[in-house]
C-alpha cells in the first residue's frame, strides 16, 4: 500500500510556508462570496469535507471505500427528513445525519473489514448498492422525487440561514472545523497507528496493535464526517436526492482525492473544487461530464498518481528539503 | 394448478428460468474477471461495460451493416477482445508493478467513458434486438412453457463456461498460465512469454465479456447502463465466490442467480438485495468466499 501515498515532506523547513498558505486559503474563503456565487461556493465546501473525509481512510489508513456514497447520501437524507417532517433546527438535523452516517459507517465497516485490498473496495460498493435499492424502495426518501422543498431554518435559534451569506459563512464554519477534527485525527497517536497500519498492516498486528479495532475506528469516523458533508449539502441545497448515494458519488469522490492528491491534507480540497468546477463548467457545455472524469481517472492513475498538490510536495518542497 | 408453499408451479418455475437466465450472466461474467485477476490481480471495472459494449457492436453490426445474430456471435467477443487486447498494451500493462487499486480505478475510469460516450449517442433508453428467426418461438415442455431463446442462452452459457474452465484446467496452453499465476518469473525463466500470456488473458476475459453481452442482447434491450448495474452484482458474486477457483466462480453464479428467482417468488422486494444479504452472510461465517484461497 506504501506507493499510494507519498513520503511526509520534511516538516520543519516547510512548516512555516505550510502555515503562511493556510491562512492565505482561509483569507480567500472568507473574501470569496462576495467575488464568486455563494451556492457554487457552497457545493465546493460541501465536497471538499466530503473528499477530506474520504482521504482520512484512503490517505491515513491505506483502505479504499468504493460505497461512501451511502454516508454522504444517507446523511442527506435523514437531515432532511429530521429537518422537513419533523421540524427540527438545522443543528439538531445535522447531528442526527452524522450519527446515522456514523451507524450506516459501522454496519459497513463491520462486514469490509473482514478482507483487504480490492475485496475491502468491492465489498463497500456491493454494500452501498445495497443501500442504493432500500433507499429507492423506503417511503421516507420519496422515491425518485426525493426529498424536496427542505426550509434551511434558523440556526441555534439566532442566524437565518435564508440569509445567503449566513449560510455561507456557517458552512465555512464547519468545513473548518471538520478539516481541523482530521487534522487532529490524523496528527494524533491514533493517526500515527493508522498510519503504520496503511505502511504494513502484518507489522502492526505483531505489535501488538488490535488492527480491525483501529480500521473499523477510522472508518466509522470517516463516514461520520461524510456524513456532516451530505447533511449539510441537503441544507444548503435544501433537497436529498437518490444521486447522492449512487456508486457514480462514491466514483466522484474518489476521483477528487486521486486528482487533489492521495494522502495530502490540501489535495482533496484542490481536487474537490477542481472536478466541481468543472462540473459546472460542462453542465452549460453539452459535453458529457462522465467522458470527462472518466478520462481524468485514467489519465490521474497513469501518469500522474501523486495527484496535483503531490506532484507539487515531491517537487518543490523536496528541493526545499535539500537546501 | 399444482402448488408448491401456496405457489403456483408454473410461476415458480418461470422465475427459477429467470434466475437461472441471470445465474448465466453472473457466472460468465465472474469467470471473466476471475480469469483476469487471477494472472493480472487487476479487478476488471470495465468488465460490465465490455459487456455492453458486446451487445451495442451486435446492434450496430445490425442496424448499419446488416449482418445478423450468428455472425455477430462470433464478430462482437472478437471486436471486444481486440479492445482489451488494445487497452493492455497501452495502459493496463503499465500498472502491473504498483499496487492492484490503480488497475481498478483505471478500469473504473475506462467503463466510466465507455458508458458515457454510447450514453452521448444513443441515450439512456434500451434499443431493442430482435431474435433471431432460428429460436424464436417457444417450446412447451409440459408443465412450462420455455421461449427457446432462453432455453439457448442457458446452454451456450454451460458451453462457454465449461469451454474456458477446459482450456484453462486441461491444455498446454492453461498450464502455462496457471504456472503463470502461481509464479510469473519461474515460468518467464522456462521461456515463456508471459507479458504475451497477460495480454491474451486480458483479451481473453473481455472477449468473455463481450460474448455475454451479444447474448445478453435480445432478452435484456441493449442500453448503455446495462453493464454497470451489473458489474456490482458480479462483484457481490466474486466476494461470495472467492476469485480463487474458476469452478468457484462459475458455480457461485449459477447459485446466486437461482436464489435470486426463488427471492423473486416468495418475497419480491428483496430481490434486488439477496445477492448482497448473501454476500454479508457469507463474509461472516466464511470472511475467504465459500471456494477462496486467500483471506
Amino acid at each position: 500500500m506504501a506507493e499510494l501515498t507519498l513520503r511526509e515532506a520534511p516538516a520543519r523547513t516547510s512548516a512555516r510556508l505550510e502555515w503562511t498558505l493556510v491562512g492565505l486559503g482561509i483569507l480567500a474563503l472568507l473574501v470569496a462570496p462576495f467575488l464568486v456565487y455563494p451556492i457554487f461556493l457552497m457545493k465546493m465546501l460541501c465536497f471538499a469535507l466530503f473528499a477530506c473525509a474520504f482521504n482520512l481512510l484512503l490517505g491515513y489508513t491505506g483502505l479504499l471505500s468504493f460505497g461512501h456514497a451511502t454516508f454522504f447520501g444517507g446523511a442527506a437524507y435523514f437531515t432532511a427528513h429530521a429537518i422537513k417532517v419533523w421540524g427540527w433546527p438545522p443543528e439538531a438535523g445535522i447531528l442526527l445525519g452524522m450519527a446515522g452516517a456514523a451507524l450506516l459507517g459501522l454496519v459497513m465497516g463491520f462486514f469490509a473489514i473482514r478482507r483487504q485490498g480490492i475485496y475491502f473496495a468491492m465489498i463497500t460498493l456491493a454494500l452501498s448498492q445495497m443501500f442504493f435499492f432500500f433507499c429507492v424502495q423506503a417511503p421516507f426518501t420519496e422515491g425518485e422525487d426525493g426529498i424536496q422543498g427542505v426550509p434551511r431554518g434558523i440556526l441555534l435559534g439566532v442566524l437565518d440561514l435564508n440569509v445567503s451569506m449566513n449560510m455561507y459563512y456557517f458552512v465555512l464554519a464547519v468545513f473548518l472545523v471538520g478539516v481541523f477534527a482530521i487534522w487532529r485525527i490524523v496528527n494524533s497517536p491514533f493517526g500515527m497507528i493508522l498510519r503504520s497500519i496503511r505502511e504494513n498492516e502484518n507489522r502492526a498486528i505483531s505489535l501488538g496493535y488490535s488492527v480491525a479495532n483501529y480500521k473499523l475506528g477510522a472508518f466509522v469516523m470517516s463516514a461520520t464526517l461524510a456524513g456532516l458533508a451530505g447533511a449539510l449539502k441537503a441544507i444548503v441545497f435544501q433537497f436529498a436526492t437518490l444521486t447522492d448515494v449512487t456508486w457514480q458519488m462514491s466514483g466522484e469522490v474518489i476521483l477528487m482525492t486521486l486528482l487533489g492528491g492521495i494522502g495530502t491534507m490540501v489535495g482533496p480540497i484542490i481536487g474537490a473544487s477542481l472536478v466541481v468546477g468543472l462540473e459546472n463548467t460542462l453542465a452549460t457545455s453539452g459535453f458529457p461530464v462522465t467522458i470527462a472524469t472518466g478520462l481524468i481517472f485514467m489519465v490521474c492513475v497513469l501518469v500522474f498518481r501523486r495527484g496535483i498538490v503531490g506532484e507539487l510536495y515531491a517537487r518543490v518542497l523536496g528541493q526545499l528539503g535539500k537546501g | 394448478m399444482t402448488m408448491i408453499f401456496g405457489i403456483p408451479v408454473q410461476a415458480l418455475l418461470g422465475q427459477l428460468l429467470v434466475g437461472l437466465i441471470n445465474g448465466s450472466f453472473y457466472a460468465m461474467l465472474s469467470l471473466g474477471l476471475a480469469v483476469i485477476f487471477g494472472l493480472l490481480r487487476v479487478i476488471n471495472f470495465a468488465h460490465g461495460a465490455q459487456y455492453m459494449l458486446g451487445a451495442f457492436v451486435g446492434y450496430l453490426l445490425l442496424t448499419h451493416l446488416g449482418i445478423g445474430y450468428w455472425p455477430a456471435l462470433i464478430l462482437s467477443p472478437l471486436i471486444v477482445g481486440v479492445f482489451g487486447i488494445v487497452v493492455e498494451r497501452l495502459a493496463l500493462s503499465r500498472l502491473y508493478d504498483l499496487d492492484p487499486l490503480y488497475g481498478l480505478l483505471f478500469t473504473f475510469g475506462l467503463a466510466l467513458v465507455l458508458e458515457g460516450v454510447f450514453r452521448y449517442y444513443y441515450g439512456v433508453s434500451g434499443n431493442p434486438y430482435t431474435v433471431p428467426p432460428l429460436l424464436s418461438g417457444g417450446t412447451n415442455l409440459g408443465f412450462m412453457f420455455l421461449p427457446n431463446y432462453r432455453g439457448w442462452v442457458v446452454v451456450a452459457s454451460m458451453i462457454v463456461c465449461f469451454g474456458t474452465w477446459a482450456l484453462i484446467e486441461k491444455t498446454r496452453l492453461g498450464s502455462y498460465l496457471r504456472a503463470a499465476t502461481e509464479n510469473p518469473r519461474l515460468v518467464q525463466a522456462f521461456g515463456v512469454n508471459v507479458p504475451l500470456l497477460l495480454t491474451l488473458t486480458y483479451g481473453l476475459g473481455s472477449a468473455l465479456a463481450g460474448l455475454a453481452g451479444i447474448l445478453a442482447a435480445p432478452i435484456y434491450q441493449v442500453s448503455p447502463l446495462m453493464g454497470s448495474d451489473l458489474i456490482i452484482v458480479v462483484f457481490a458474486v466474486v466476494v461470495v465466490g472467492g476469485m480463487g477457483s474458476i469452478l468457484g466462480a462459475i458455480v457461485t453464479g449459477y447459485m446466486l442467480g437461482l436464489a435470486e428467482g426463488l427471492t423473486k417468488v416468495f418475497y419480491p422486494e428483496a430481490s434486488n438485495l439477496v445477492v448482497f444479504v448473501i454476500m454479508a452472510i457469507v463474509l461472516l461465517v466464511r470472511p475467504a468466499g465459500l471456494f477462496g484461497r486467500d483471506a
